[in-house]
C-alpha cells in the first residue's frame, strides 16, 4: 500500500476567496488550483496570511469559496447546503485542530466514537482496535480529556478523525500546542496511517512537521507557489526563506485574523 | 478601573438586560403596590374627610368598628335645637344615613355589593369639616318628597339610569324592591370618589320614616365651627349638653376612623402583593447569582489580565460589584416604571371588582422611589457580592493560560450551609404552625423561605441522582445527542440547579396553593354535606340581612315542614369581633337538635348568652359567668346560662334570644332561613323550592339554595383567590423562563468552541438544536420537581397545622400538580427555542477559532 494511486481525494480549480471590503480587502484564495492525491499525506504551508488555512476549510466543508470549485470523491462542494455539507464532514471528512479537540464532557473513547456516535453508526470492530493500538492509548480511554497530556489530547483526536474512515483527514497545525516529543509521536501517527491508505492534508508551518509528508504544497498571497515531493526539511526551509522574502511587502496577518 | 467595568457592562447589554428583567420585575411589584396602597389611602382620606362635619355627634358605640351593618341607635332631633345654643356653633344639622341599600340596574342586576358599602342618605346641606360643600346635586334636583331620590354619579352611570327614570332599590329594611324616581344625580364639591361605594339621597322625613321607623330622630347631628374656633374646642363645647349613650367627635378624628377602619380591611390587599414582590425578588436574586457567576467565570481570564496589569485584588472585586450597581440602578428605574404601569393595572382590576377609585391620580410618594431603589440595589449588589468575592482569587498568571478554572466553592460547604438553612426553616415553620407565636405569617414565611433557600444551596448534590438518571434516560432515548445533553446539565451541576431553582420557587408556591384550595375546597364539601342543615338555605348573596317578613311568609309555604330563622350581630368580644347570633331555639330545635351539655336551654331568656362547647373550653367560660359584649349600641354584660354543641343552623359560638339582639340596637331583620321541606309536598322538593322562590320574588339578593347550589356559592370565593394567586405567581414563573433562557444563552457563549468542534465533526443543526432543548428540558423539569416535591411537604404541613381551624380534609389535586409537571416540559422546550437557534446559527469555522 505504499504506492500513491494517481486517482485524487479532491480536486480544487480556481478557487477564489476574498474577506472584507474596499481597502480591506484580501484575495485570502486567488485562484488555487491542486490535486489531492489518495492515499497521499500532503502539507500545505504558507506564511501568515497565504490563504493556507483557507484552502484547507473550503476543502473540508466548513468555508465556502467565492467562486472555482471543490470536489471531494465525486461531490462538487460549492453547491451543498449546510445540512449536506455537515453530512459530508461526519461521514467523509475527519479532523484535528489545532487546540480544543475534544469535547470535555466525554471519555477519550467517546470522543473518539462521537462522529460515528452522531451519524447512528458502529465502528468497524477491527478498524476500531487498529486505531486504538496505533495511537496507543487503550488503558486511558475512559478519561476526561483534562486528565490527559496535550499530546495525548492529541492522539485522541487523530483517532476520532481515523476512525470512521473518511476519505481525507484535514489536520490544521496538530502539533502547534505541543512540545517537539509529542508532536514527535502525534506526526509519526499520521505517517503510519498515511502508509496505511489514508489520505491526510496537514497545514503547517514547521518544516520538520512537513518533512513527515509525501508532498508540500507551498502558498503565498492566495497562490500556489511551490510543490515539492518528498520533502526533506532543508529542501522546505530554503522555500520558506525563499517566499517570506518574497512576501515581506505584503501586510501580514489581516488575511490570517480571518482565516485562521 | 471603573471605566473598564464599564465598558464591560455595555459589551454585555442584552445579556445583563435580561437578568435585569426578574428585578424589573420585583421591584414593579414593589413600587406598584406601594403606590396604589397610597392612592387608595389618599382616596379614601379625601372621601370620608367629604362625609364629616366639624364635629359629629352620633350614638356611642361599643365595638373599634362602629355599626357596619346598621344600628337602630339614634339621636333625638331635639338635640339639634340644644346645640345650635352653643357658643361658637355656627351651624347644625341631623343627618340620617342607613347601610344596605342598593341599586338594581336595568338588567335586573344589584350595583355595587362586593364589599363597597351602599348608603342611603336624608338630604340636607350640611357643611363638611372646614366649611366646604358635601355631597350636593349636580344634575336635577334634590328629593323633596317620597318617592324621589338622588343617585351619586357613578352608580347611576353604572346602573344606566337618567334623571326622570324609574330607579329600582334593594334595602335590608324592605321585604321586596322599591321603586323611586330618578330626580338628581349628586357627587362631591370637593371632587372625592365613592370608590365603588352607592349612595342613595331620599327626602330627610322620607328617610327618617324609612330608616328610623318614623321616630324624630337622626343618625348623627354635624356641627359646624363659627371661624376660629377650632374642632376640638367645638367638641368640648357640645360634649355636656350630650345625653348617655352619644358622643360627640372631631370632623378629622371621625375621618380617620373611618379611613382607617376600611384602609385596615383591604390591606391584606398590599400585604399580598408585596409578598409576591419578594417572591419575584428572591427568584430574581437567583437569577442574578447566576448571571454573574458565569459572566465572572467568561471573564476571568480579563480580569486575570487587569490584575497582571497591576489591578488589585480590591480592585477587581470593586469592578464587578460596580457593575451590579449600575444594573441593580437600571433595574430599579425600570421596575419604577413598569410599577407605575402595574399600579395602574391594578386599579382598573379593582375598578371591574367594584372599587372604583375614579378621578383620583396615582400617588407616588418619595418613600416608593426610595424603596424601588432600596431594593432593586439591595438585592443586586446582595446576589452578586459572592462571585465579585470569588474574583478576589483569580491569580494574575491565568491571565497566560488558555483555560482558567474559577475557583468555586466546595460543593461539600454548600452542603452544609443548605442542610443548615433546611432545619432552620423547618425549625422556624414548625415553631410558627404548633406554638403559634403572634406573628405566625412572619414565621412561616421566614420557614419557608430559609427551606427553599437552603434545598436551592443543596441542590447540587440533591439533584445529583435526578440529573444522572435524565442523563441515562436521554442517552437511551436520543443517542449521542442525549448523551451529550446529559453531560451537559451535569457538567455544572450547580449553574443547572441554581438554574432550576428559579423555577422551583414559583412551583412550590403554585403546588402548596393548589394543595391548600383543593384541600379548602374538600372541606368546604366536607363540612356542607356533614352539616348542612335542612333541605333550602335563604340568604342574602351580599351578607347582610332581609326583610323578617320573607320568613314569615315561608312558613305558610306548602310543603315547608319547619323552618329556622337566624339573624347575628357582628359584636366586639376582648378585642376580636365575633358574631352574636339570635334565633328562636325552638325553631332551631325542630330542624337540628339543639344539644345542651351544660345549664339549661329553657334558661335562655332575654339578656342572656348561650355558648357553644368550643367556644367555652377555648376562654375558659362556664355557666353562670358573666360575658361582656361589645354592640352597635354600648358595651352590654351578659350572663352565660347554657353550653351546646356547636350547632350548624345556629353557626356562631354565641347564641342570644331576638329581642337581646334588637335591644343592643341591631336591625330587626333575618340573616339566614333554614328550611326542611316535605319531599311528598306538591312537586316534590323541586316544587317546594319554586313556591320558595316565589315569596323572595324580584328582590336579587335574596336567594334559596339547595345544597348543591350553596356548596358552589361557598366554594366559589376559594376558586377566584386561588386563580388570582396562580395568576402572580405565574410571573414568577415568567421570571424563572427567562432564566433558563439567560443560562442557556451565557452557556453556549461559553460553549462557543465546543458547539463548533461537534458542528465540524458533523453534528447537524437540528441534533444540535435537539441538545440544547433536552438540557432546557432538564432545568425546568428538576425545577418542577423540586418545587412540586416541597409544595407537597408545604401544603401538608400548612393543612396539618390547619386542622382546629377547620381545614380537615388534606386533598392533594394530582391532576393539577401533573399538570404543572407537563408545564415545565413546555417551558422547558420553549426556553430552549432561541438559545438552540442561536447556537444552531453560529458559523462552524468561526466557533471553532473562537476564544
Amino acid at each position: 500500500m505504499t504506492t500513491a494511486p494517481a486517482r485524487p481525494a479532491a480536486r480544487v480549480r480556481d478557487l477564489v476567496k476574498t474577506y472584507g471590503t474596499g481597502q480591506a480587502r484580501v484575495r485570502a484564495l486567488d485562484g488555487v488550483s491542486v490535486d489531492l492525491a489518495a492515499g497521499e499525506f500532503t502539507a500545505v504551508m504558507g506564511p501568515s496570511g497565504s490563504g493556507k488555512s483557507t484552502l484547507m476549510h473550503c476543502c473540508a466543508g466548513l468555508d465556502t469559496a467565492d467562486s472555482g470549485s471543490v470536489l471531494v470523491g465525486e461531490t462538487e462542494l460549492s453547491t451543498l447546503k449546510d445540512k449536506a455539507l455537515t453530512r459530508l464532514r461526519r461521514d467523509r471528512i475527519g479532523f484535528v485542530f489545532q487546540s480544543f479537540n475534544l469535547v470535555p464532557t466525554l471519555t477519550a473513547g467517546e470522543n473518539i466514537l462521537l462522529p460515528l456516535a452522531i451519524a447512528g453508526r458502529r465502528p468497524d470492530p477491527e478498524l476500531y482496535d487498529r486505531v486504538i493500538e496505533t495511537v496507543g492509548l487503550a488503558p486511558r480511554l475512559g478519561h476526561k480529556p483534562s486528565e490527559l497530556s496535550g499530546g495525548q489530547q492529541q492522539r485522541v483526536a487523530v483517532a476520532r478523525a481515523l476512525v470512521s474512515r473518511p476519505e481525507i483527514v484535514f489536520a490544521d497545525e496538530p502539533t502547534g500546542n505541543l512540545d517537539s516529543q509529542s508532536g514527535a509521536e502525534v506526526l509519526s501517527l499520521l505517517r503510519r496511517s498515511a502508509d496505511d491508505g489514508q489520505t491526510i492534508v496537514m497545514v503547517t508551518h514547521d518544516p520538520v512537521a512537513a518533512a513527515y509528508t509525501d508532498r508540500v504544497v507551498f502558498l503565498t498571497d492566495g497562490k500556489v507557489t511551490d510543490d515539492l515531493r518528498d520533502p526533506d526539511r532543508d529542501q522546505v526551509l530554503e522555500i520558506m526563506a525563499r517566499t517570506s522574502a518574497a512576501s515581506a511587502h505584503v501586510a501580514p496577518g489581516a488575511a490570517e485574523a480571518q482565516g485562521a | 478601573m471603573f471605566r473598564a467595568a464599564w465598558k464591560s457592562l455595555l459589551g454585555r447589554k442584552l445579556r445583563l438586560l435580561m437578568s435585569t428583567f426578574a428585578i424589573v420585575l420585583g421591584v414593579a411589584f414593589v413600587a406598584g403596590s406601594l403606590m396604589f396602597s397610597d392612592t387608595l389611602q389618599r382616596s379614601f382620606t379625601a372621601l370620608f374627610s367629604s362625609t364629616v362635619g366639624d364635629v359629629v355627634v352620633r350614638p356611642t358605640s361599643g365595638t373599634s368598628f362602629g355599626a357596619v351593618d346598621g344600628s337602630t341607635r339614634s339621636v333625638p332631633a331635639s338635640l339639634v335645637d340644644e346645640i345650635a345654643e352653643v357658643d361658637g356653633v355656627a351651624r347644625v344639622d341631623g343627618k340620617v344615613s342607613a347601610p344596605g341599600v342598593f341599586v338594581v340596574d336595568t338588567d335586573g342586576k344589584v350595583v355595587g355589593g362586593q364589599g363597597a358599602p351602599g348608603l342611603a342618605l336624608g338630604y340636607d346641606e350640611a357643611p363638611i369639616a372646614g366649611g366646604g360643600e358635601g355631597l350636593r346635586v349636580v344634575e336635577g334636583s334634590p328629593p323633596t318628597r317620597a318617592g324621589e331620590i338622588a343617585l351619586d354619579e357613578a352608580t347611576a352611570e353604572r346602573a344606566g339610569y337618567e334623571v326622570g327614570d324609574e330607579v329600582t332599590l334593594v334595602s335590608p329594611v324592605a321585604e321586596g324592591e322599591l321603586t323611586q324616581r330618578l330626580v338628581g344625580v349628586s357627587a362631591f364639591a370637593g371632587g372625592a370618589s365613592l370608590n365603588g361605594a352607592t349612595i342613595t339621597v331620599f327626602d330627610m322625613a322620607t328617610a327618617q320614616s324609612v330608616f328610623l321607623g318614623g321616630t324624630d330622630a337622626f343618625t348623627d347631628i354635624w356641627v359646624s365651627a363659627e371661624p376660629g374656633v377650632s374642632q376640638a374646642e367645638l367638641r368640648d363645647a357640645v360634649a355636656p349638653l350630650l345625653p348617655d349613650g352619644v358622643e360627640a367627635v372631631t370632623g378629622d378624628d371621625a375621618a380617620e376612623e373611618g379611613a382607617s377602619l376600611l384602609l385596615e380591611a383591604i390591606s391584606f390587599l398590599t400585604t399580598f402583593l408585596l409578598i409576591f414582590a419578594g417572591i419575584a425578588l428572591v427568584v430574581g436574586g437567583f437569577l442574578i447569582v447566576n448571571t454573574f457567576s458565569i459572566l465572572v467565570a467568561q471573564r476571568s481570564r480579563e480580569l486575570a489580565l487587569l490584575r497582571a496589569l497591576g489591578a488589585s485584588q480590591r480592585q477587581v472585586v470593586r469592578s464587578v460589584q460596580f457593575e451590579a450597581l449600575v444594573l441593580g440602578l437600571l433595574g430599579s428605574t425600570l421596575g419604577l416604571g413598569l410599577g407605575v404601569l402595574l399600579a395602574m393595572g391594578i386599579r382598573a382590576l379593582f375598578a371591574n371588582f367594584g372599587l372604583d377609585l375614579g378621578g383620583q391620580s396615582l400617588v407616588l410618594e418619595p418613600r416608593t422611589v426610595l424603596a424601588a431603589y432600596g431594593v432593586g440595589v439591595l438585592v443586586t449588589m446582595a446576589a452578586a457580592w459572592g462571585p465579585a468575592r470569588r474574583t478576589s482569587r483569580i491569580a494574575p498568571v491565568q491571565a497566560l493560560r488558555d483555560d482558567v478554572a474559577l475557583p468555586e466553592t466546595t460543593i461539600r460547604r454548600r452542603l452544609l450551609a443548605g442542610v443548615g438553612l433546611i432545619a432552620v426553616g423547618a425549625g422556624a415553620m414548625a415553631y410558627g404552625l404548633l406554638a403559634t407565636p403572634p406573628r405566625i405569617a412572619w414565621w412561616v414565611g421566614l420557614g419557608v423561605l430559609a427551606v427553599l433557600l437552603g434545598v436551592a444551596a443543596a441542590a447540587p448534590v440533591i439533584a445529583r441522582p435526578f440529573l444522572a438518571g435524565a442523563h441515562a434516560l436521554f442517552r437511551r432515548l436520543f443517542g449521542t445527542v442525549g448523551n451529550l445533553a446529559g453531560l451537559n446539565a451535569l457538567r455544572n451541576p450547580r449553574r443547572t440547579t441554581a438554574t432550576a431553582s428559579a423555577l422551583m420557587i414559583g412551583l412550590a408556591l403554585a403546588s402548596t396553593m393548589a394543595i391548600l384550595g383543593d384541600s379548602a375546597k374538600a372541606s368546604v364539601d366536607q363540612t356542607i354535606d356533614e352539616s348542612f342543615p335542612g333541605d333550602f338555605l335563604v340568604s342574602n348573596q351580599i351578607g347582610q340581612g332581609f326583610s323578617t317578613g320573607i320568613a314569615d311568609r315561608m312558613r305558610e309555604v306548602d310543603g315547608v315542614s319547619a323552618l329556622a330563622a337566624l339573624r347575628y350581630g357582628i359584636v366586639e368580644v376582648d378585642g376580636d369581633p365575633r358574631g352574636l347570633a339570635a334565633a328562636d331555639l325552638a325553631e332551631v330545635d325542630r330542624v337540628v337538635e339543639v344539644d345542651v351539655v351544660e345549664g339549661e336551654a329553657a334558661d335562655l331568656v332575654d339578656g342572656t348568652v348561650m355558648v357553644d362547647a368550643d367556644y367555652a373550653e377555648d376562654n375558659d367560660v362556664t355557666v353562670g359567668d358573666g360575658l361582656t359584649i361589645g354592640t352597635v349600641g354600648g358595651e352590654v354584660d351578659y350572663e352565660v346560662v347554657a353550653v351546646y354543641e356547636p350547632n350548624p343552623v345556629i353557626g356562631f359560638a354565641l347564641l342570644t334570644t331576638v329581642p337581646t339582639l334588637l335591644e343592643a340596637g341591631y336591625l330587626d331583620v333575618d340573616n339566614t332561613l333554614v328550611i326542611d321541606a316535605d319531599a311528598a309536598s306538591p312537586g316534590g322538593l323541586a316544587g317546594v323550592e319554586d313556591r320558595l322562590d316565589a315569596v323572595v320574588g324580584d328582590n336579587p339578593l335574596v336567594t334559596v339554595k339547595d345544597q348543591a347550589a350553596y356548596a358552589d356559592e361557598q366554594r366559589e370565593p376559594i376558586d377566584q383567590l386561588i386563580l388570582i394567586i396562580f395568576a402572580l405567581l405565574g410571573l414568577a414563573l415568567v421570571i424563572a423562563v427567562l432564566g433558563i433562557v439567560n443560562t442557556l444563552a451565557l452557556s453556549i457563549i461559553e460553549r462557543t468552541r465546543e458547539v463548533g468542534l461537534l458542528r465540524a465533526v458533523g453534528l447537524g443543526r437540528g441534533q444540535l438544536r435537539v441538545m440544547i432543548t433536552l438540557e432546557s428540558v432538564v432545568i425546568a423539569v428538576l425545577g418542577a420537581v423540586l418545587g412540586l416535591l416541597l409544595g407537597l411537604v408545604f401544603g401538608v404541613a400548612l393543612l396539618r397545622s390547619l386542622r382546629d381551624e377547620g381545614l380537615e380534609v388534606i386533598s392533594v389535586p394530582v391532576g393539577q400538580l401533573a399538570l404543572f409537571l407537563g408545564l415545565s416540559l413546555v417551558i422547558g422546550v420553549l426556553a430552549a427555542v432561541l438559545p438552540a437557534r442561536r447556537a444552531a446559527r453560529l458559523d462552524v469555522l468561526a466557533a471553532v477559532s473562537a476564544e
